[in-house]
């Protein structure tokens, strides 16, 4: 257990010396401030010790661990020597997903059998946002997480139109293998992916019939950006991709050439008989699509302002690399503006930080993770739903004074000092535990009557459909949620503040910490800060 | 005093507005409160055919053969249409001609799906463009509500802010008590080092703000209201809008939610409930309006996502639509029937055309109602209706 204190901060801050670990010297380490920046950047924060931990090594070291993974070792390694992110989650799906694909189509004439579809899927769509939550929460590359739900953000599918889990699922798996890997290939992929064609209607684009959706959104959202493309490129690439389609057997994709409009396109001033493969090469060949690209990762991981001139210079490289998204993050991570004191602080956790970053900042333990994927539903990010096909917005759109009141209640039900007395074992406080308090979302919905649970959660698509035990499970979640204050609070020295706000918050305490606070009430008083809510 | 020429430019330049725009005077320092509107949402997509029905009009049963409501139901506002009779509760506002009937109201290219088509009436956006701000937060970023009012816009049973989405001063609630409890988590402390801790702060500060001014209002001796509401969430958010009304905190917009509408199957039953909740608790907050002093000051309009399809489909309740009927209630409505009755001969891959875009609603609350210009806040121009007693 490391016990901090305000020195250790001082000592790694400046350190040359002290903590430095043999071998890794000869790059300055970093210290306690800059490591709690990356980790809340680049993750879901960063707990004591890992934060302890990254402090020894230099920034560069801290980026290439970051993209490569932890077993990669230290100063002398480069990118390409280590062993590749394979992307893999570590928690294990739900075993339906390699199931059968059961197709809607047998079941047009059964209105009772369609209905108990619906209600499996909407049970899904339930243990898929909790699995994900629980792979954030277990993942060994938080980065690789990141990003997978950066690309589910920029390639938006939602299970509201999709309708079938496996392929939410299966889009999840070709974007975690690619979500550090390259970015013309996983273009190409997702453009092809199942889950894509339902949601943007690419099935129903046929020759004589276009369906311009994917055509406009792969320009406008994923490559080049509104203004830079015409109404005719749209016309004529979606022509291009007519014939993709996907078997409604096995929700496989599938090329069906005599729906392929195989005459001549111009795109972008290019012309020739085209497919959509050569559409999409021609975006990728725009200088813009990288730019774009790079912008938007400024925004995710360093300021709401981009640069022009670093993104222009960073789009460069990227281009250079072919589109290798770690030469990409590698820039923007070790670019001057990631690190500089202007911008910390200046970024608004998005509910999935601010939930999974709690849970694991604190390690907060748990067992069934529906309480938690319903609160980040009801703060406005349902996973594998986005709201449209623009993705959240984000920044500060995240923060309404109904999200930001159901993030504090969250925070203050979480650390709520529950002191109980008289359990005599050795003078260990209890752990502070949830019990179904009336205020958490989940435990709202358990205590409701039916209409008005209803009403209330009409935020979060599918939950009526869960059923009558979905009351119980949620009641019974809330009781296994537990967090071992004094664990958490051992870490430090008593009285400690200066310390925990540097674990904690990116900026000085927006508000004043009323004096006298221990314990508790402490953590209540950091978390409940503003400045909590940045990263 | 010296006339200072940038003191002069500012009164010449509100000379001018004023001259341009008359009724913008309304938004002068000396405002103390403004004309309220309330919006009803229906959520799920209320089916405009069975609501307000084309009773007289053959096809209407032929399309509906199972779900269609009975001529002899009907209660009729004209020779061709009739309002459901779960909605009896608003009778004696269309006898007061108070209740105006909206029909045929839509937009073009229509959007089939709850979220899109949703964000599209909430954000007053074209079908094929998205907009971040809801169309209430930028008629209120162009005029803001009087510095005395507690928030620009409540929102009530739910916590999407729709069309208050970034507003500068919305607050989302479920009962002011409940709000009240809350909002002790918020505070207004602290220095503004970025544009995003200002954000927070600022969206905190509305929470305080609004909590004081609600808490100011609802003082233990302050005379109960006599209106009883109707049991149900419609109920309770209209008695919550009622409540924060009584407080005497002045507010601008209110937005209540009654969700439930997509009846996709066997509709008859859950449409009937719906309706009636809608009825009574239109009803109800209407006697409350009259007892606060608050009904010929107050305009009342419902909306929602999209109408359902004409004809109904095979598990007896109907999909997904397009144009619509909606009400507009208050003191000073001159209630009659408004737009384009359902033309059923002439739909358009099953469904009903729009003879009114929703944003002339809009311009309606905007122009006629609050006497504010609506271009900007709508992004173009829309003719109000005239259906608002002068």
């Amino acid at each position: 257990m490391f016990r901090l204190t305000a020195w250790l901060f001082a000592i790694a801050a400046g350190n040359l010396a002290g903590l430095a670990v043999s071998g890794m010297a000869q790059a300055a380490s970093m210290g306690m401030d800059d490591a709690r920046h990356f980790l809340s950047r680049t993750g879901f924060g960063g707990t004591l010790g890992e934060i302890v931990e990254l402090s020894r090594y230099s920034r560069q070291e801290a980026v290439e661990r970051a993209l490569s993974g932890p077993g990669g070792g230290a100063a002398t390694a480069t990118a390409t020597s280590r062993r590749p992110i394979t992307g893999a989650a570590v928690t294990p799906p739900p075993a339906w997903v390699s199931g059968p694909f059961v197709s809607p189509r047998g079941l047009r004439d059964d209105p009772e059998a369609r209905r108990e579809l619906q209600q499996q899927e909407a049970r899904r769509g339930f243990e898929l946002r909790g699995w994900w939550l629980a792979e954030m929460l277990a993942t060994p590359q938080p980065l690789q997480e990141r990003m997978t739900l950066f690309w589910h953000n920029h390639f938006t599918s939602s299970q509201q139109k999709v309708r079938f889990s496996q392929l939410m699922y299966r889009q999840n798996q070709l974007l975690r293998r690619h979500a550090l890997g390259n970015f013309a290939e996983l273009l190409h992929a997702v453009s092809k992916d199942p889950a894509m064609i339902v949601y943007l209607d690419a099935a129903t684009n046929r020759r004589g019939q276009p369906n311009e959706n994917f055509a406009r959104e792969v320009m406008e959202l994923f490559t080049l950006g509104e203004g830079h493309y015409g109404e005719a490129d749209v016309r004529e690439a979606a022509r291009a991709f007519t014939g993709w389609s996907i078997d409604p057997d096995s929700g496989e994709y599938r090329w069906r050439p005599f729906m392929h409009d195989g005459g001549a396109k111009t795109v972008l001033g290019r012309s020739g008989d085209f497919d959509g493969g050569a559409v999409l090469d021609i975006l990728l060949a725009q200088p813009r699509t990288a730019q774009f690209i790079v912008a938007k990762l400024w925004r995710e991981f360093v300021s709401p302002a981009p640069d022009a001139a670093e993104v222009r210079r960073i789009a460069g490289r990227f281009r250079d690399s072919r589109y290798d998204i770690r030469t990409a993050l590698r820039e923007l991570l070790l670019a001057p503006a990631f690190w500089a004191a202007e911008n910390r602080g200046t970024l608004i956790k998005s509910p999935a930080e601010l939930v999974v970053g709690t849970l694991h900042q604190f390690d907060v333990s748990y067992g069934d993770p529906l309480p938690f994927t319903l609160l980040m539903a009801s703060l406005g990010q349902n996973l594998f739903s986005p709201p449209n096909v623009r993705g959240w917005p984000g920044g500060e759109a995240w923060i309404t004074s109904a999200s930001l009141l159901g993030r504090k209640q969250f925070l203050e039900r979480l650390f709520r000092g529950q002191e109980v007395a008289g359990r005599g074992d050795g003078g260990r406080p209890p752990e502070n535990q949830l019990t179904a308090s009336r205020d958490m979302p989940g435990a709202a919905f358990a205590d409701m009557p039916a209409d008005r649970a209803r009403a209330e959660f009409k935020g979060v698509p599918g939950l009526g459909r869960l059923g009558a035990q979905a009351r119980e499970r949620i009641a019974q979640a809330l009781t296994d949620i537990r967090f071992d204050a004094h664990g958490w609070l051992a870490q430090f020295q008593p009285g400690d503040v200066d310390a925990m706000r540097r674990v904690l918050l990116p900026l000085e305490s927006a508000a004043t910490l009323k004096a006298g606070g221990e314990g508790r009430e402490l953590i209540r008083q950091l978390v409940l800060d503003p400045a909590y809510q940045l990263k | 005093m010296i006339v200072t020429r940038r003191r002069f430019l500012q009164s010449a330049a509100a000379a001018a507005l004023a001259a341009a725009r008359p009724d913008l005077v309304f938004a002068a320092a000396g405002e103390r409160s403004r004309n309220l509107l309330i919006l009803v949402e229906l959520k799920g997509g209320n089916d405009g055919l069975n609501t307000v029905v084309p009773y007289a009009d053959p096809l209407y049963t032929q399309l509906r053969p199972r779900i269609a409501i009975a001529r002899d139901q009907v209660l009729q506002l004209d020779p061709r249409s009739g309002l459901h009779p779960a909605l009896a509760p608003l009778a004696p506002l269309w006898q007061a001609g108070e209740l105006a009937v909206v029909q045929g109201l839509g937009y073009p290219a229509p959007n089939f799906s709850h979220f899109r088509s949703i964000e599209i009436w909430e954000t007053a956006s074209r079908a094929d463009e998205y907009l971040p701000d809801g169309w209430l937060a930028r008629a209120f970023a162009a005029a803001p509500a009087p510095a005395g009012h507690i928030a620009d816009g409540v929102i009530i049973g739910s916590p999407e802010m729709g069309p208050l989405a970034g507003a500068a001063r919305a607050v989302a609630l479920s009962s002011p008590g409940q709000f009240l409890r809350q909002a002790r988590l918020a505070s207004t402390a602290g220095p503004r080092q970025n544009a995003a801790l200002s954000h927070i702060l600022k969206v905190e500060s509305g929470v305080v703000q609004a909590a004081a001014g609600l808490s100011a209002g609802l003082s233990p001796d302050s005379p109960a209201l006599r209106t009883e509401f109707p049991a149900g969430p419609f109920g309770n958010a209209g008695r919550a809008a009622a409540q924060v009304l009584a407080s005497k905190a002045g507010v601008a917009a209110i937005r209540l939610t009654l969700n439930g509408f997509d009846t996709h199957q066997n509709q008859a039953g859950v449409h009937a409930a719906l309706l009636k909740q809608l009825g009574e608790g239109l009803a109800s907050l209407k006697s409350a309006l009259v007892e606060l002093g608050r009904w010929d000051s107050t305009l009342v309009m419902t909306y929602a996502e999209f109408g359902r399809r004409a004809a109904e489909n095979n598990s007896r309740g109907t999909d997904h639509g397009t144009a619509n009927a909606h009400f507009v209630l208050g003191g000073r409505v001159r209630g009659g029937l408004y737009g384009e009755p359902p033309h059923l001969d002439q739909l358009e891959g099953g469904n009903l055309a729009h003879a009114v875009d929703f944003r002339s609603l809009y311009a309606t609350a905007l122009q006629r109602w609050w006497g504010m210009d609506s271009a900007a806040a709508l992004r173009g121009r829309f003719a109000p209706l005239e259906l608002l007693r002068a």
